[in-house]
């Protein structure tokens, strides 16, 4: 009788030993990229798998998986269930889910399969490329979730080409850009451990539970069948910092400096879901901050107790982030109100209602700072003054976000911080101490950022003009502006039969929709 | 609730993503296949160069010489996209499993003569690091390509090898009894044997080659294209006529693999090559260069599995190559 | 005292509830905190179920690794076998 084995023992006969020490060329051409971030590796065979699923039963579960996504995709289709929303205005947080987030998780699909190539050690490699085909996965299910919406709503019809280009959209795209631009260990640092492990949980989890709460299954479906494989790359994160930890005392500095750059990279990124998770949800299980105390705070704060054995520390600024978190939604809110004609999603002013809840869960900001100018902007709309800012804004050289955030740590949340560094005689402008560390680490490589208000100046957009800009940014005029009054807001009455078909938009002839 | 749908706007705005739209005409429905993976790759106007490849832009054409006016002009006639991919695989796996289970409960390789378990063990179990090179050049294909109809096609690809790796693996845990010998002797093998070194040279080669595509069409259509029919068709047929027939079953995986494998690699090809007179001179030159070597790599191992008939049985399978890639426009 | 928090996140949905009943059945100190859409368990140290359990509960044989098509997240230490899965802080 054949000997029993173990899963743990199974797996690494099945994994470990199928790669070799290449011979007829040298190890240093063959993984070009494992050395030149001065990462010690001494033994690949000391990784711990982050989990035991050999190609097969990845197949059978993740068609099982799909199996049940694609049935309630189907349905929703066939059943216009975007009728069953709690509120159009909903929506808006698909549109910045498609045209944000999306392209992300290609970039990550693409880049996996970059460290499944350069990592020699075959534990990392084989689950690293799990990790790749599984973005992959994330990327398409998203685009045939939300394809459905295309139909019936306004920005999301272009959603590529705009990730490319269009200027709030170089936040995210400049984050990745910056981790795939860099070597194979901080790319993993940056995207599994700063970005999946420490942050993800605040944008799939409360923001999914949100979908459910607004009656967007669909959603919903997508989102935490998309956890599931998450977990596993949050596992992946972890295990790889413990490697690199326990590999070689040289390696504390460098990962720690990562964890501290990407951390804040990723926590300026998150701003934009901090405004999804508020403002974008008619109803709100739960608020941006309560979600960052569960899910940063806590499990942050256990997880680096968990790795003190290692000297890691937690990440530089997370103390800021932390006192941000009662400031940070309002903020970014009050950014893109001010520029709502230029973008591809709508956005309204909190209702009273919304308002009374915002004062429930900031009670020490919402009413103190960011009310009245709600209220102020609410008025000066009602006077047919409503404030767009209709020039272009200065960006901040890292995270490319417009300059908006204030002096909250040095207790002075009504002040807009910026700060400056100078290279090679010129200045940079940045938003915050973090992103300025960043920019003086690296400035050789920042100052190459695709600054979208800059390439504009320089006539690389299309045009001079904010029309011929957005033209080159494929919207059309639909797409942006408030929600009161929108064409998707007439469109949601007229698909409630509340109000006789007053939409203004021409629709096609209709065939057979293609569920 | 009771809906009166007819009062309702439920006629959709749109078909379609412009993207798609573009490609295929705003009025059709685009397939599944299509939105998964048309123009999903970024571009244009990257923020950084890439600290690995500084010369270039993180996606970037100019990583092949091939010239193709549109990198969508392929697209897969199998249409994988990640739930059909999975879908296809979850129920081959399944027959798979059930194969093995099956061998093992009847202990089906018990009556196997032990020179053809050795046989077995020489010239299949080594493979599974042929098929651990190949996954790498298709992570590499997947990233450094470029458009998504081609690079989802790699990762699709390299996951199958790991689960053929694994297949291989197991054949060699059952023919031990779950004891790791031939899985050490295997590698041993691939490492210093003498009649697996070209093929593992051929293999060091294509890793450190900078044109994904060369590497593409050594890998997936070269290699493979004199591996797979040698080994899983004429090899294992001949096996079975043996009386190891169980090794159809444990290997079916991998036959059938190989048949949809060309299928993709065909169409890739035969786009490619009717392009422009450039790319068909390009992908016949890179042929002429690695052919030849990869023939002479697999002699030895032709001559393991067929004996003296090994050299006349690697000539068939590489005629068979040569009409194939001729009918998609790569003379050689 | 939250150092040491351990938690799981499941899809609320049936095929998910032997693992959910698995886990309040063999942690009796786990808190569940049901969402919209997901239920959260959470507890201090660790958190872990066996095979036998969660089989028990299902009626049938279960590959704990099943658990990959309901978990939405989760965060501590893994350590699994075929027979137990769990979770630890060090």
């Amino acid at each position: 009788m054949a000997k029993k084995l173990n899963m743990r023992k199974r797996y690494e006969l099945l994994t470990r030993g199928l790669g070799w020490e290449p011979s007829y060329q040298s190890k240093d051409k063959v993984f070009a990229q494992e050395a030149y971030e001065g990462i010690k590796i001494t033994d690949w065979s000391k990784w711990e798998d982050p989990f035991r699923l050999t190609a097969d039963a990845y197949w059978k579960y993740q068609a099982e998986k799909d199996k049940k996504l694609y049935a309630v995709m189907d349905s929703f289709a066939q059943n216009n269930a975007h009728l069953n929303l709690a509120d159009a205005s909903y929506v808006n947080a698909l549109k910045l889910f498609i045209q944000g987030v999306s392209p992300l998780e290609y970039a990550a699909h693409r880049n996996f399969a970059r460290l499944a190539r350069q990592f020699s050690g075959e534990g990392a490699q084989i689950a690293c490329q799990m990790q790749s085909i599984d973005e992959l996965r994330h990327a398409q299910t998203q685009i045939h979730t939300i394809s459905h919406y295309n139909k019936h709503f306004h920005g999301m019809h272009d959603p590529f080409h705009m990730f490319d280009r269009v200027w709030y959209l170089s936040v995210p795209k400049s984050y990745f850009d910056d981790a795939s631009a860099a070597g194979p260990f901080e790319y993993i640092t940056s995207v599994s451990f700063s970005f999946e492990y420490l942050l993800t949980n605040l944008l799939f989890v409360p923001f999914m539970s949100g979908a459910a709460y607004n009656g967007d299954m669909a959603t919903v479906t997508f989102g935490f069948s998309a956890q599931s494989d998450e977990s596993r790359h949050m596992t992946l994160g972890l295990e790889i910092i413990k490697f690199l930890l326990e590999q070689h005392e040289d390696n504390l500095p460098i990962v720690q400096g990562w964890i501290d750059k990407h951390f804040w990279r990723a926590y300026r990124l998150l701003g934009l879901v901090a405004m999804m998770q508020d403002y974008f949800l008619p109803e709100s299980p739960m608020s941006w901050k309560e979600g960052w105390q569960i899910y940063f705070v806590e499990n942050a704060g256990a997880l680096f107790n968990d790795l003190g054995r290692y000297g890691l520390k937690m990440p530089k600024y997370h103390e800021i982030a932390t006192a941000e978190a009662d400031h940070i939604s309002h903020q970014v809110f009050g950014i893109f109100y001010n520029y709502i004609h230029a973008a591809a999603f709508n956005l309204g002013l909190p209702s009273e209602q919304k308002m009374n809840w915002l004062s429930e869960k900031y009670p020490d900001t919402f009413d103190k700072y960011y009310r009245p100018r709600m209220e102020m902007w609410a008025e000066m709309a009602k006077d047919g003054k409503r404030f767009f800012n209709m020039g272009l804004p200065q960006l901040c050289q890292v995270c490319q976000i417009p300059m908006g955030f204030t002096e909250i740590a040095k207790g002075d949340p009504m002040q807009v911080a910026y700060r400056v560094s100078e290279f090679k005689g010129e200045k940079f402008h940045t938003c915050s101490d973090g992103c300025k560390d960043i920019f003086d680490h690296e400035p050789e490589k920042y100052v190459n950022a695709w600054l979208p208000v800059h390439q504009i100046f320089q006539g690389n957009c299309g045009g001079a003009a904010v029309p011929d800009v957005l033209n080159w940014y494929h919207f059309h005029p639909e797409d942006g502006g408030d929600y009161a009054g929108s064409a998707d807001e007439a469109r949601w009455k007229a698909m409630k039969g509340a109000v006789t078909t007053e939409s203004t938009e021409t629709t096609k002839p209709i065939q057979a929709d293609a569920a | 609730m009771s809906l009166n749908i007819a009062a309702k706007e439920i006629k959709p705005l749109r078909q379609n993503y412009g993207h798609i739209a573009r490609r295929i005409g705003e009025h059709k429905p685009a397939t599944r296949y299509q939105e998964a993976v048309y123009d999903v790759q970024p571009t244009t106007n990257f923020h950084y160069p890439p600290s690995w490849d500084p010369g270039r832009q993180l996606y970037d054409t100019a990583r092949t010489a091939i010239v193709m006016q549109d990198w969508y002009s392929f697209t897969d006639p199998r249409q994988f996209y990640y739930t059909s991919y999975v879908a296809a695989r979850a129920k081959q796996q399944e027959i798979m499993e059930s194969n093995f289970e099956l061998v093992e409960k009847r202990n089906l390789l018990q009556g196997l003569q032990p020179e053809l378990a050795d046989q077995i063990r020489q010239v299949l179990i080594p493979l599974r690091h042929y098929e651990y090179g190949a996954n790498m050049n298709n992570q590499d294909i997947c990233h450094r390509g470029y458009g998504t109809t081609i690079t989802s096609l790699a990762s699709f690809n390299g996951f199958d090898r790991i689960g053929m790796a694994q297949y291989v693996s197991r054949i060699a845990l059952l023919l031990d009894g779950n004891e790791e010998t031939s899985l050490n002797v295997a590698k041993q093998a691939w490492l210093n044997d003498p009649a697996w070194q070209g093929l593992r040279h051929v293999m060091e080669d294509s890793f450190v080659l900078d044109d994904w595509f060369e590497i593409l069409l050594v890998q997936d259509v070269l290699m493979d294209g004199l591996l797979y029919p040698l080994i899983y068709e004429r090899f294992i047929s001949q096996v079975a006529a043996q009386g190891g027939s169980t090794f159809l079953m444990l290997t079916q995986f991998m036959n059938e693999w190989s048949e949809e494998n060309t299928r993709w690699t065909n169409q890739l090809l035969k786009v490619t090559a009717s392009e422009s007179t450039e790319n068909a001179a390009l992908l016949a030159q890179w042929t002429q260069a690695w052919l030849a070597r990869i023939e002479a790599a697999l002699a030895p191992i032709a001559q393991l599995a067929f004996g003296e008939q090994g050299a006349e049985q690697l000539a068939a399978v590489k005629a068979e190559l040569v009409t194939r890639l001729a009918k998609q426009g790569v003379k050689v | 005292m939250s150092e040491n928090k351990v938690f799981m996140i499941f899809q609320n949905t049936a095929d998910a509830q032997p693992f959910i009943s698995a886990f309040a059945q063999e942690n009796p100190a786990a808190t569940l905190d049901y969402q919209p859409g997901m239920v959260r368990i959470e507890s201090l140290g660790q958190l872990g179920i066996t095979q036998e359990v969660v089989s028990e509960l299902a009626g049938r044989e279960v590959n704990l690794q099943e658990l990959h098509l309901t978990l939405i997240s989760l965060s501590g230490n893994i350590d699994e076998d075929d027979d137990y899965f769990r979770i630890t802080r060090h």
